[in-house]
């Protein structure tokens, strides 16, 4: 099975020529269904290959062809197939699977169907490349390519300016994340003498290179991850996001792509435990992103941003995770957040579809009367969101925390447990808002419906994931089958070996639990009984409050002040090259003019006679200076 | 002894003589530049299946006596670095041709064809010949008919924009003969016999004393600078592309430019060791400024045309940087970059042509929401852009990818390539800005209901795109083949610019 590897990303990249070539003018509606059969079918493999690397197989290169070799760099097309790749690849298929079945429902009256899928599953077939890929430079590839497919998909309704203007910030910022992976996958071949993920590791170990090399390797690589993983400083791409479809909200800019960052470094676990400081900057960049992103997502009344902040949040309790050395635990949070979060957007995405597009949490209310089964799914995954026991959220937040606190990292911790209040408070809030109290909109509520069959089962099967997945895989805490399975792979032998008595782990997790249920307390104190008053609140909190309805400035900064005094500095390039080299060009032309002007009545105008002068000036110029070369040069 | 390469020299002036007996019958005349340029495109394929890979001499080649008494010869041949750019010349002559039959010229057309014929021989004799004077002769010839081509069926300033475009490229080329001459009378061995053909300098090219190397590198440098072009001698670029007919863009860009890149490769760094040393540093910074310069000054462009004549600035830019950080990698990465920038920049200013057919309009501030209605441009303009930034898995990529590895091995003087690395990288993340931007504003947005009723790409500029799209693709997913057909030379290169003891082993 492993040796079919290649098929997994090959259906994908099959729909997106076929849905591409064809699906304008003959296939239309049918692009849906080819692309999802096309995931499902990866899915199966990808299901097929974890069972066999669950059965032993623990490294296996799958060999496809020679991509770049010029002297003693040398690329393969080749695929790393282990116990974290083989991982991403189910999380990856299934959730895809899924929200494709979905987006037949929610695109279905979509003219630009055709184009959604075939870039939806050119999408599919990068993110497997960047899961699969055995070295830096072909993860590169998939890297760079889910950035473009982002890019169309944010960009999908292009003929509005807010997406565009959103997708072109996204790819961006991306690529200032992608000046830093250059650079640190370049200096990782310097260093190392090769781009492979093997041959790296193993000379991690042997050669023990220079502290200095390996900090910049792997603070760049960080960066990197930094844009595609929305941390700080490179994150506000990731709301803006928001203005592409749902399903690829939830599926680009929740479950997979922006988690890459996080497989990133994951994946170069033995880089970044032989560089000792640079583990400290990703801790400490995930906690304060993390309470960051939480804090805006308070006061946030779109109900997609909400999502898209709790998204940039969590992504920052992944990278805690790596900080204190728990890439399982990182692991662990990216699949269940990938299908509680996934959920929820679909979710929103559900309400979105049922109430004709509106997205303003301030006009919805009382939907659960409309849409059960849009409630209840949304209910379980804000469940898991906000860490509650047994649902899936719950184990893998709390090994992160519980991670921070055994290795030393108390203040990481401290802002872990905040954060987990806050996280319970603003998705309290979301879902009461939508669901609960009186419709605040009537006329929108009376129109509002449940969503089609097709949108509603794949919201339970996530559901099912957000339910189960944290028990099944993450049970008994710290010892559960993920760390059987993905420890030997990701964890450097050594580094974090004992595991905590039983007692501290279940203080842990009752701390954790604790912060969860008074975050809901709270937020339901506001919102149910108005003690106090949520305006009440915002007026007393007064420049507080404002600082985090303007997100802290931060697009201000970026998208005015920065961006603005780039554009004068090209504006200013552009004069420099007019008015000084070009001016300059022009007045010696000038001045060899002034001296030709006894020969003005050679200018004709006629090109031909031009023409003519040029070549009987080349012969002439060709021995004038033919003699006098002589006489310089000649002996 | 075969003679592939003269066939392709007479091809096109073959192809002059039913052109000439057509010229008044627009339609035959077509016929004939059409199947002239094919013929040629196909015989420069069959030159490469002749070509053997892994060699890196020069084979094919021809040699006959042309004015023995002065030494020189018309001597031709091939090696790794020049055997893909003559079928890239090939194809792109190809494209030009076809697309102009297609209706955007409309006066003079068997004149315009016979421009386009000879200056095919000029470009495909540029990249052939292996003799110094022969070089010239090509070179110079390249310039004439493109200076026609400009200044007869150009826009409204064409003749500002050619007489710039001729005096820049002719101030480079008649200071590079001086160098030719200087060349010649050094080579004078024991007895007094003297020659220009490039084996036999290499094998003499100790002889060449360092301030000899000095001066002449820079001769030469000064006439390919100003052909690439590095900054600052890149202004006639934009006003010459801006005026060019879109085919005479297409090859400009596609070819012309090539032409000086290809010069550094082929004569200035074996030839001059030690001259190549000397001027290290001031290539590699106006390499890198002319990376990002070029990529800032594209960002505020307002005419379309421009834009992209920019981005060539900053591009050809990677090419200078391959060449002199003087590594393995960074010289493929420049070759590859040459061939690449040859098809996705004449991809893009063929597009930006047809888009100027439809709309007569080329400020991107009028244009908008053109995707809507040409899903098929709108692929093929967007694949384009894409490989312009240098998006991996298109071609952009592999070739800057190399440069920016080797460059960052960089060991020499000034800095080291762990300062020009990075900030050559800046470049990249430049080229997405610019690119992105523009695409957005012309493609994006809402319809223009004077733009309504203008359909998407006809039938012949689908057969004009294809070819470059399939090699956009391929040279990005496949490049290996290409690097193992153009390592072998560029290593041999290599050594010569480095060492200035090192010899060619077998130059007959």
């Amino acid at each position: 099975m492993i040796q079919l590897v290649w098929l997994i990303p090959a259906f994908p990249l099959a729909a997106f020529l076929i849905d591409g070539l064809f699906g304008r003018r003959w296939l239309r509606a049918w692009t849906g269904w080819i692309a999802s059969a096309a995931v499902g079918a990866s899915a199966i493999v990808a299901i097929g290959v974890f069972l066999e690397v669950l059965g032993g197989k623990q490294q296996t290169v799958v060999q496809l062809y020679r991509w770049i070799g010029v002297g003693d760099f040398q690329v393969n097309v080749a695929a790393l197939i282990d116990p974290l790749s083989s991982t991403m690849l189910l999380v990856v298929t299934v959730v895809s699977f899924l929200i494709f079945v979905y987006s037949n429902g929610y695109m279905a009256e979509d003219r630009g169907l055709w184009r959604f899928f075939t870039w939806m599953s050119l999408f599919v077939f990068a993110m497997l490349i960047l899961v699969m890929a055995d070295n830096y430079l072909l993860m590169f590839v998939g890297w760079e390519g889910v950035g473009l497919c982002s890019y169309l998909l944010i960009g999908f309704w292009f003929e509005r300016p807010e997406p565009y203007y959103a997708a072109k910030k996204a790819f961006v910022m991306n690529r200032i994340g992608d000046w830093g992976y250059t650079i640190g996958i370049i200096t990782i071949f310097l260093v190392f003498g090769s781009m492979n993920f093997l041959d790296v590791f193993k000379r991690v170990e042997e050669s023990a290179p220079a502290q200095s090399a390996l900090t910049l390797i792997c603070l760049a690589l960080f960066f990197g991850a930094t844009g595609k993983s929305a941390q700080l400083p490179l994150y506000s791409w990731l709301p803006d996001a928001m203005e592409g479809p749902t399903p690829v909200s939830a599926l680009i800019h929740a479950a997979t792509m922006v988690t890459s960052g996080v497989y990133l470094v994951a994946r170069s676990t033995p880089l970044f435990a032989a560089a000792g400081s640079s583990l400290e900057v990703v801790g400490v960049v995930g906690a304060i992103t993390a309470i960051f992103a939480a804090t805006i997502a308070l006061v946030q009344f779109d109900i997609k941003r909400v999502m898209a902040y709790s998204t940039v949040s969590q992504l920052g309790y992944m990278f805690l995770a790596l900080g204190v050395g728990a890439p399982v635990a990182a692991i662990f949070h990216l699949a269940t957040h990938a299908f509680f979060k996934a959920l929820l957007f679909l979710g929103s995405g559900s309400v979105i579809h049922g109430l004709g597009g509106e997205q303003d949490m301030r006009r919805m209310g009382a939907l659960r009367r409309k849409m059960p089964v849009t409630f209840w799914t949304m209910l379980i995954a804000g469940g898991a969101l906000a860490a509650l026991p047994p649902l899936a959220g719950f184990w893998s937040k709390d090994e992160i925390v519980g991670a921070a606190f055994t290795n030393g990292h108390v203040l990481l911790y401290a802002i872990g447990i905040v954060t987990a209040v806050l996280t319970a408070f603003y998705v309290t809030r979301a879902l009461w808002m939508t669901f609960y109290g009186e419709p605040r909109d009537r006329h929108l509520y009376d129109h509002a419906h449940e969503s089609p069959r097709v949108m509603i089962l794949p919201l339970a099967a996530l559901a099912l994931g957000s339910v189960v997945l944290g028990i099944a895989i993450g049970f008994p805490p710290e010892q559960g089958f993920i760390h059987r399975f993905l420890g030997p792979a990701v964890e450097v032998p050594g580094a974090v070996e004992h595991v905590p008595e039983l007692a501290t782990i279940l203080v842990l997790a009752l701390v954790s639990v604790a912060a969860g249920v008074i975050g809901i307390a709270v937020a339901i104190s506001v919102y149910v009984r108005h003690r106090p008053d949520a305006t009440a609140i915002a007026r007393a909190a007064g420049p507080y409050y404002r600082i985090l309805v303007n997100k802290y400035y931060v697009d201000e900064l970026y998208d005015h002040r920065i961006v603005e005094a780039a554009r004068a500095f090209a504006g200013a390039s552009w004069a420099f090259d007019i008015h000084i080299i070009d001016g300059l060009a022009n007045r010696i032309g000038w001045l060899l003019s002034l001296s030709g002007t006894g020969a003005r009545r050679l200018q004709t105008g006629i090109v031909g006679n031009y023409a003519l002068t040029i070549v009987a000036g080349l012969l002439l110029v060709l021995v004038a200076y033919g003699g006098y070369a002589a006489g310089v040069f000649g002996r | 002894m075969t003679h592939i390469l003269s066939l392709l020299v007479v091809i096109p002036i073959a192809g002059l003589i039913p052109l000439w007996a057509f010229r008044s019958d627009e339609r035959a005349a077509k016929q004939v530049a059409i199947t002239t340029t094919a013929v040629e495109l196909a015989v420069s394929l069959w030159m490469l299946t002749q070509f053997r890979v892994g060699d890196p001499g020069f084979q094919l080649k021809e040699q006959v006596g042309w004015l023995p008494s002065l030494g020189i010869s018309y001597f031709v041949g091939v090696d790794g670095i020049s055997v893909l750019l003559v079928p890239m010349t090939t194809l792109l002559t190809f494209v030009a041709v076809l697309y102009s039959c297609g209706g955007s010229i409309k006066t003079r057309i068997p004149e315009y064809l016979t421009a386009f014929l000879l200056l095919e021989i000029g470009m495909v004799g540029v990249f052939i010949a292996l003799d110094l004077f022969l070089f010239y002769v090509f070179f110079e010839l390249m310039l004439i008919p493109m200076y026609l081509i400009i200044g007869i069926w150009g826009g409204p300033r064409r003749i500002y924009a050619t007489l710039k475009f001729v005096l820049f490229t002719l101030a480079g080329s008649l200071i590079m003969l001086v160098g030719i001459v200087a060349v010649y009378l050094a080579s004078a061995d024991a007895s007094g016999t003297r020659t220009l053909a490039l084996p036999e300098l290499l094998d003499i090219r100790g002889r060449f004393s360092g301030d000899f190397q000095f001066w002449v590198f820079l001769a030469f440098a000064l006439a390919f600078a100003i052909k690439l072009p590095m900054v600052p001698f890149h202004t006639w670029l934009p006003d010459a592309h801006v005026e060019a007919p879109t085919a005479g863009s297409v090859v400009l860009a596609g070819v012309l430019l090539k032409a000086g890149g290809y010069g550094f490769l082929r004569f200035a760094l074996p030839l001059f060791p030690i001259g190549v040393q000397a001027w290290l540093p001031v290539l590699i910074l106006l390499s890198v400024v002319a990376i990002l310069y070029g990529a800032i000054v594209s960002a505020v462009q307002k005419d379309l045309k421009k834009l992209v004549a920019y981005s060539s600035v900053a591009h050809m830019g990677f090419v200078t940087l391959g060449i002199f950080i003087l590594n393995l990698q960074g010289g493929v990465g420049a070759v590859l970059q040459m061939l690449n920038h040859g098809f996705v920049t004449g991809a893009l200013f063929l597009f930006v042509g047809i888009q100027y057919e439809k709309t007569h309009r080329r400020m991107i501030a009028d244009l908008g929401g053109l995707a809507n209605m040409w899903p098929l441009y709108t692929t093929f303009f967007g694949v384009f852009m894409l490989a312009s930034l240098g998006l991996p898995g298109l071609n952009g990529f592999v070739g800057e990818f190399l440069v920016l590895l080797g460059t960052f091995r960089f060991p020499g003087v000034p800095l080291g390539g762990l300062f020009w690395g990075p900030l050559a990288a800046i470049g990249v993340i430049l080229a997405a800005v610019y690119l992105l931007w523009m695409f957005q504003r012309v493609m994006y947005g809402p319809v223009r209901d004077a733009y309504r009723a203008l359909p998407d790409l006809s039938g012949l500029e689908l057969a004009c795109a294809v070819p470059l799209l399939l090699l956009t693709v391929l040279l990005g997913v496949f490049p290996q083949p290409f690097i193992a057909i153009i390592e072998p030379s560029v290593d041999q290169v290599i050594r010569l610019a480095t060492d200035p003891s090192f010899m060619v082993a077998v130059t007959k």
